[in-house]
């Protein structure tokens, strides 16, 4: 292989591969979490994105706390640490939530959209609140080293002309990923609990008939979404920074995600996750550069080589989810469709 | 065991069921049958807990259940089956059974982590009793076969594996003969007969299947605008002119007169 393959490889995975597997992680865990509300609670919660933010919010405050004491665990981040805590208070927000506003619903048995309408509602509440606590503005809360290989350094490394690099975030959100992933798949296919969650999803009718106590299986699943909705929050939080506003916009991917890989169905998020996250970094990325490299010399490109600007990344979710709705409504893995 | 006393149901101004008493003997098999409209499967409902009825009440071994819950009654030992089946389509037959009973410590979330042995001793145990239940019903050989791939009538099998889990008492069923074969019907029959006779279960089933009804079920109700028309053996029901004038409205009844059963 010669120098400007290695280096096209080398560009590719610095502004391809890593973001893109770091966004589709991030946004695997939040379409999880709409994933399990939609399979067990049967309705899309519009509240998810608010719920990150408001999570997220949780364990900032809790960050700048330690760090004003002084407790800090570098080389990594100090909002690991918090993390726990905030997961315990925004569980119990999350409950308290189900307890004052959707249970009502679902005494009176209503309709899906009537839930998507409260949960609506919701949203426009975590969004509130978060900005009355926080305000609307960027926040900073990443401390401790930022990078795992810096650009510079792998270039003195490797003498090759372009740099790849990794950040603590990047390499945190693939490994914490990983392991939620994991541990929640164990915990669906191997305990009680999970297989009760799954029973509940398929039949809500017979559940109700069987030795499951439904409200125990939507507090564990509120429980579960809570958690993974903060760490995922956390996550593209260190990863880029905290702006309540943000979070709210990430709700079209991660809809996208759940949908794309089939509604209801955990694997089908996390596909639908990097599906999204890989088309929205792919058709974003300007490959004047990569193809410099990449072509015989004197075909190099003058333009930019950029599909579609930045600005309309999230057009790139707009658009995959309204071919997955028209081709295969029910999603690469079959979803269910209300 | 249960007697539903003076039940009425009302949708708006619907009187789906009105007024119905009746009651289901103790190890009996007793069939709800009526035309279609007659508040069978509604009154199936307001004893399973789905509906709570307007007025009226149910009792179950003497202890008043009316507006109790499905679950609440699922501790009760009351269980139904479905018209169509219902399973849990992408768990396993042996893991639908094993999810049927109540309070197991592995469903609380700090013992599933924290509390392995525990969890680990009940879940053999409950295994076990899926593996007994599983062969008393000949399902063996399907335990691991996810239950969405289960024929229709393997289904109904798997209801009424359900109600074994947790040693019912009393099972509803709710046409468990509909779309299902006649060779798996006779076997659904048996077993149906075979739990009554061997662990004492007593059964309620609406059906439509009047040879199915004659094999199974004394007595016989037979309900017609939500009220109970008549009751008593098949063979007096089938006799019965109210019966057939319900079925077929008075003009037809003097024609069936006519054909032999």
């Amino acid at each position: 292989m010669d120098t400007d393959t290695i280096n096209a490889i080398v560009l590719f995975s610095n502004f391809i591969l890593v973001p893109g597997m770091t966004y589709g992680a991030q946004l695997a865990l939040g379409a999880l979490g709409i994933t399990l509300v939609f399979g067990v609670l049967r309705f899309a919660n519009f509240a998810h994105g608010d719920m990150m933010a408001f999570g997220t919010m949780i364990v900032v405050m809790i960050t700048w706390w330690f760090q004003s004491l002084g407790i800090t665990i570098a080389p990594l981040p100090t909002a690991l640490l918090a993390l726990p805590l905030a997961i315990v208070i925004s569980m119990s927000v999350t409950l308290l939530n189900d307890r004052m506003i959707f249970r009502y619903y679902r005494k009176k048995r209503s309709s899906p959209s009537t839930f998507v309408i409260a949960s609506t509602g919701v949203m426009f509440v975590f969004n509130g609140i978060v900005r009355f606590i926080i305000g609307p503005d960027d926040q900073r809360f990443t401390d401790g080293e930022r990078f795992i290989i810096k650009a510079r350094e792998f270039k003195k490394m490797t003498g090759l002309d372009e740099g790849l690099s990794i950040k603590v975030s990047q390499g945190l959100t693939i490994v914490i990923a990983i392991i939620l992933v994991a541990a929640l798949f164990w915990f669906l296919q191997r305990t009680r609990t999970g297989k009760a969650m799954r029973a509940f999803s398929d039949n809500e009718d017979l559940a109700l008939l069987s030795g499951i106590d439904p409200e125990r299986v939507v507090a564990i699943t509120w429980i579960i979404t809570a958690a993974l909705a903060t760490i995922a929050g956390t996550l593209y939080g260190l990863d880029k920074s905290f702006k309540p506003f943000t979070y709210f916009q990430l709700l079209l991917p991660m809809f996208a995600s759940a949908i794309v890989g089939g509604i209801g169905n955990p694997v089908g998020a996390i596909v639908g996750g990097f599906v999204i996250a890989f088309s929205e970094v792919i058709i974003t990325y300007a490959y004047k550069k990569f193809l410099i490299y990449a072509v015989p010399p004197g075909w190099a490109p003058d333009g930019l080589m950029q599909l579609l600007s930045t600005d309309y990344k999230f057009a790139v979710s707009f658009m995959i989810l309204v071919l997955v709705l028209l081709i295969r409504p029910t999603g690469i893995f079959k979803g269910k469709v209300i | 065991m249960i007697s539903v006393e003076d039940v009425s149901l009302h949708f708006g101004g619907i009187k789906a069921v009105d007024g119905t008493s009746f009651t289901i003997k103790q190890g009996s098999v007793t069939g709800l049958i009526g035309p279609n409209g007659a508040g069978k499967t509604t009154l199936f409902n307001v004893i399973a807990g789905v509906y709570a009825p307007t007025s009226g009440h149910i009792i179950l071994n003497g202890e008043d259940v009316t507006g109790l819950k499905p679950h609440e009654l699922f501790d009760k030992g009351l269980l139904r089956t479905f018209q169509i089946a219902h399973e849990f389509s992408s768990l396993t037959v042996r893991e639908n059974l094993m999810m049927v009973p109540a309070n197991q410590a592995g469903e609380s979330l700090m013992s599933a982590w924290f509390r392995r042995d525990a969890v680990a001793a009940q879940d053999a145990a409950i295994r076990d009793k899926a593996a007994e239940v599983m062969d008393f019903l000949k399902l063996s050989h399907l335990a691991n076969e996810q239950a969405r791939n289960l024929s229709g009538g393997q289904k109904k099998l798997l209801e009424l594996g359900r109600t074994m889990m947790v040693d019912a008492k009393v099972v509803l069923l709710d046409e468990v003969g509909a779309g299902v074969n006649r060779t798996l019907l006779k076997e659904i029959g048996d077993t149906i007969l075979r739990l009554r006779d061997e662990r004492g279960y007593t059964f309620c089933m609406i059906e439509h299947d009047m040879d199915f009804i004659s094999r199974l079920c004394d007595p016989v109700i037979v309900m017609a605008e939500g009220r109970v028309l008549t009751q008593g053996t098949p063979d007096e029901v089938k006799a019965n002119e109210d019966v057939i004038e319900a079925y077929l409205g008075t003009g037809l009844k003097n024609k069936l007169a006519a054909e032999p059963a």
